[in-house]
């Protein structure tokens, strides 16, 4: 082999924009090491955060620590870790528990998938310190059986980690002990919330219940128990190793630290990025991001999910953090960011939404059961075009009702999506229910699809593929036309026209 | 009501033994049992209570609130479409249309002759190749009408 | 491991490893096997190198499968690092592709220009 001619520009990664504005503490493993090898992440710093942890530093230290660094939970609501720790670790019980949430049901967001794919063992060993830290032997990982191959890496994990005296009896030779139990989700998004999570781990039906009493007094068995999401964690390791100074140096005021987000949908650079707290929207849509593809203009974007909203261009210049979103009527969710550009129609998004949540209530409190399908039938209303202007007020009050009235945070910030549509885009609703117009092209019962009779070369292919046989013509001879009575708008005979003979308006 | 064969008797007897005396091991057994069967018959619904020793209605409480547990056999080959928000702003709708329409069968159920599942699925985390679709467990990217039609006819040959 | 000393004697060796030290190997090869990765092609790309390293029989190319490496659209992603630091990161690479790189940038010495990140974002 011979020596490499290394050409004068460097071609990696790090050197492209969607790299140089990212700052990676949660993901500094990913892509990074072997995630089935433990001896890699040990070659990275791993483990010794643990190890700093049990031999030089009591629990309080630990939990202090954590309090200094000001992290806040990355799973949605942004509340202080080092706090849920020490109300967990106040308590004097003879179990008490540590609790990974991998049940990321966003639709949207994968970055705990991809941290749990590509470097399981931060989130053990961040599991082990929450153990140590609390005075907890046991730990579960609650994780939705979509991801398999995250469970796979994660069961190899465990192994590795319990052949090297990582986790199990006597961690390092010191009298720790730390186990690790994987517990699969069942696909109900509501187990994202904490208490309906313990119940499923419980083997339950997932259903919240009212706190107090807070897990942290009275949770997995009746005992004290914390749980952390997946990013959150993923943190711990980093804070113990650099300390909590190095960490709330990073961000902003109240936000300090990363955010890794899951940018999707109509966006050049779809990809999971990692940035510093503060990071404008701007920043991570244009430069990160590199806009809307196929030069469609940039219409909103979406975070936090089904929880959360839409903000606009006049928006994003908007630092991102937790209070600032918040205030703008979205949130940081667990970190899902969908672009949507002009082609998309937001009150088909928010429909969108408040479908899904009215799937996934769980159906124990009547506002969030009863009150979201109403919404959803307005929606529904509204975009087949049979909507008043009367519904847009009721909907905005129904809102708020719910929002007030939920037992869970999956109620309580089920209207977002409607609200913050409502609020920025409430000409689209209106044109919906007065001109029956989708000036987007989404809904598909105000489309029209037509045939150009200048442009029908009278192949009839669209007319042998339509199939409610709503196509009419003469093979050679006459033009073909749509009966629109009879067409389902299913769009096959646009799909199949080679003359693009068939518009959508 | 469909009486099952002895061999999957045993095997349900099997996973509950083999669950029973852990900590909340209802869920646990379900899951087993939705994997070996593909399915989880009342029978077993009987037969986990029993093990649990817990009215069968919270059993088939536990099954009816998640999706992932069915009641009813799928379909030999399962087709599954991301509607998670990036597929679906990425027009992942049209494509479960077109499935359902050429499969001749809704979301959620299966044909009746037991060939076809059809799924709509929340996310599956792969967002950055929205839209989605998922085939027997093989995961297509970045797909298209034109695209989904050729896995069909892969599928269906 | 019995003690923190063996942990902290095993950080330092395998941190060697990881930058090619105090190993037979001469280059270390990443192809991202996240979900997305996986779907888009990268398992192919994976078993292609590997049968042709086996068959050939080269023992300096250590391969190894990561985790997500970030950009989904360039998926499947492969990075090549060196003894000496140096890393180059090659995207949309596929069983014809990996072959080429392992020819003329792993054995020749030579980077393939229009596969690298450089060129296509």
């Amino acid at each position: 082999m011979r020596e490499l001619n290394m050409p004068s520009v460097e071609y990696t990664l790090e050197n492209t924009d969607f790299y140089k504005k990212q700052k990676r503490i949660a993901l500094r493993n990913c892509g990074v090491i072997d995630p089935e090898d433990i001896t890699e992440y040990i070659g990275r710093d791993g483990y010794l955060a643990l190890a700093k942890c049990i031999s030089e530093m009591t629990p309080l230290k630990v939990i202090q620590e954590i309090s200094d660094s000001m992290l806040r939970g990355r799973g949605g609501g942004g509340f202080p870790t080092g706090r849920k720790w020490k109300f967990a670790y106040d308590q004097v019980s003879d179990e008490k528990y540590v609790i990974c949430n991998a049940d990321e049901g966003d639709p949207g967001a994968f970055m705990d998938r991809s941290i749990l794919e590509g470097d399981p063992h931060s989130v053990l060993e961040a599991m082990a310190i929450a153990g140590y830290a609390i005075g907890s032997n046991y730990g579960y990982i609650y994780i939705r059986a979509e991801y398999p191959l995250a469970v796979e890496r994660l069961e190899k994990a465990i192994k590795q980690a319990k052949d090297l005296c990582l986790l199990g009896e006597n961690i390092l030779g010191t009298t720790f002990n730390f186990d690790i139990e994987i517990r699969l989700g069942a696909g109900a998004f509501v187990c994202g919330e904490e208490t309906a999570l313990i119940a499923s781990i419980m083997g339950k039906r997932g259903t919240p219940i009212p706190r107090p009493p807070f897990p942290a007094v009275s949770g997995v068995w009746g005992r004290p128990t914390i749980v952390n999401n997946v990013e959150t964690l993923a943190n711990i390791p980093q804070i113990i190793l650099k300390g909590a100074s190095w960490f709330n140096q990073i961000g902003t005021e109240h936000s300090k630290g990363t955010k890794v987000f899951a940018l999707g949908g109509k966006i050049h650079n779809t990809g999971l990025v990692e940035i510093p707290m503060g990071t404008s929207l701007r920043e991570v849509i244009y430069d990160i991001g590199g806009g809307c593809p196929n030069e469609k203009k940039f219409k909103a974007v979406q975070t936090g999910g089904p929880s959360g909203g839409c903000l606009t261009e006049a928006e994003l210049d908007t630092p991102i953090d937790f209070d600032t979103l918040v205030a703008k009527g979205s949130m940081m969710g667990s970190g899902g960011m969908i672009v949507m550009d002009e082609d998309s129609c937001m009150v088909d998004v928010a429909r969108f939404y408040m479908e899904f949540i009215v799937g996934e209530s769980c159906g124990k409190c009547t506002p969030c059961r009863i009150g979201t399908k109403r919404l959803l039938e307005m929606l529904e209303a509204i975009c087949k075009g049979e909507g008043n202007m009367e519904m847009l007020e009721k909907m905005e009050e129904l809102c708020y009702q719910i929002k007030e009235s939920s037992l869970c945070a999956l109620g309580q910030s089920a209207p977002n999506p409607i609200l913050s549509t409502l609020k920025h885009f409430k000409q689209e609703y209106i044109t919906h229910i007065q001109d029956h117009t989708c000036l987007a092209k989404v809904c598909k019962s105000l489309l029209e699809y037509r045939i150009d009779i200048e442009k029908c070369k009278k192949c009839g292919v669209c007319a042998r593929e339509c199939p409610t046989s709503a196509i009419q013509g003469v093979l050679g001879k006459v033009a073909y036309t749509i009966d629109q009575v009879l067409c389902i708008k299913c769009g096959t005979c646009k799909n199949v026209c080679r003359f693009q003979a068939v518009s959508r308006g | 009501m469909e009486k099952l064969n002895a061999s999957a008797v045993t095997k349900i007897e099997e996973i509950v033994k083999k669950h029973q005396g852990k900590r909340g091991p209802l869920k646990l057994m379900l899951h087993d049992v939705q994997h070996e069967l593909g399915y989880i018959p009342f029978q077993a619904m009987e037969i986990i209570a029993k093990g649990c020793d817990v009215p069968v209605t919270e059993v088939y409480g536990v099954v009816t609130f998640y999706t992932q547990f069915t009641t009813q056999p799928r379909g030999k080959h399962v087709i599954n479409v991301c509607l998670g928000t990036a597929c679906y702003v990425k027009e992942s709708q049209p494509i479960l249309d077109r499935i359902t329409e050429t499969l001749q069968c809704n979301v959620n159920e299966t044909t009746q002759d037991g060939m076809y599942s059809i799924d709509a699925t929340r996310c599956l985390g792969a967002c950055g190749l929205a839209p989605v679709v998922v085939v027997d467990g093989k995961v297509y990217g970045s797909c298209s009408i034109s695209k989904v039609d050729e896995i069909l006819q892969k599928v269906m040959n | 491991m019995k003690s923190i000393t063996d942990l902290k004697r095993m950080q330092e060796s395998s941190s060697k490893h990881l930058h090619l030290q105090n190993t037979p190997y001469k280059y270390r090869i990443l192809i991202g096997m996240a979900t997305c990765g996986i779907a888009a092609g990268a398992k192919k790309v994976m078993d292609t190198l590997q049968e042709e390293i086996y068959a050939k029989g080269y023992k300096d190319i250590k391969v190894i499968s990561t985790g997500c490496i970030g950009m989904c659209t360039l998926e499947p992603i492969l990075e090549v690092l060196d003894k000496c630091g140096q890393k180059v990161t090659y995207i949309q690479v596929d069983p014809d592709k990996v072959l080429e790189i392992l020819e003329k940038h792993i054995l020749g010495g030579n980077v393939v220009e229009e596969y690298t990140i450089e060129k296509r974002s």
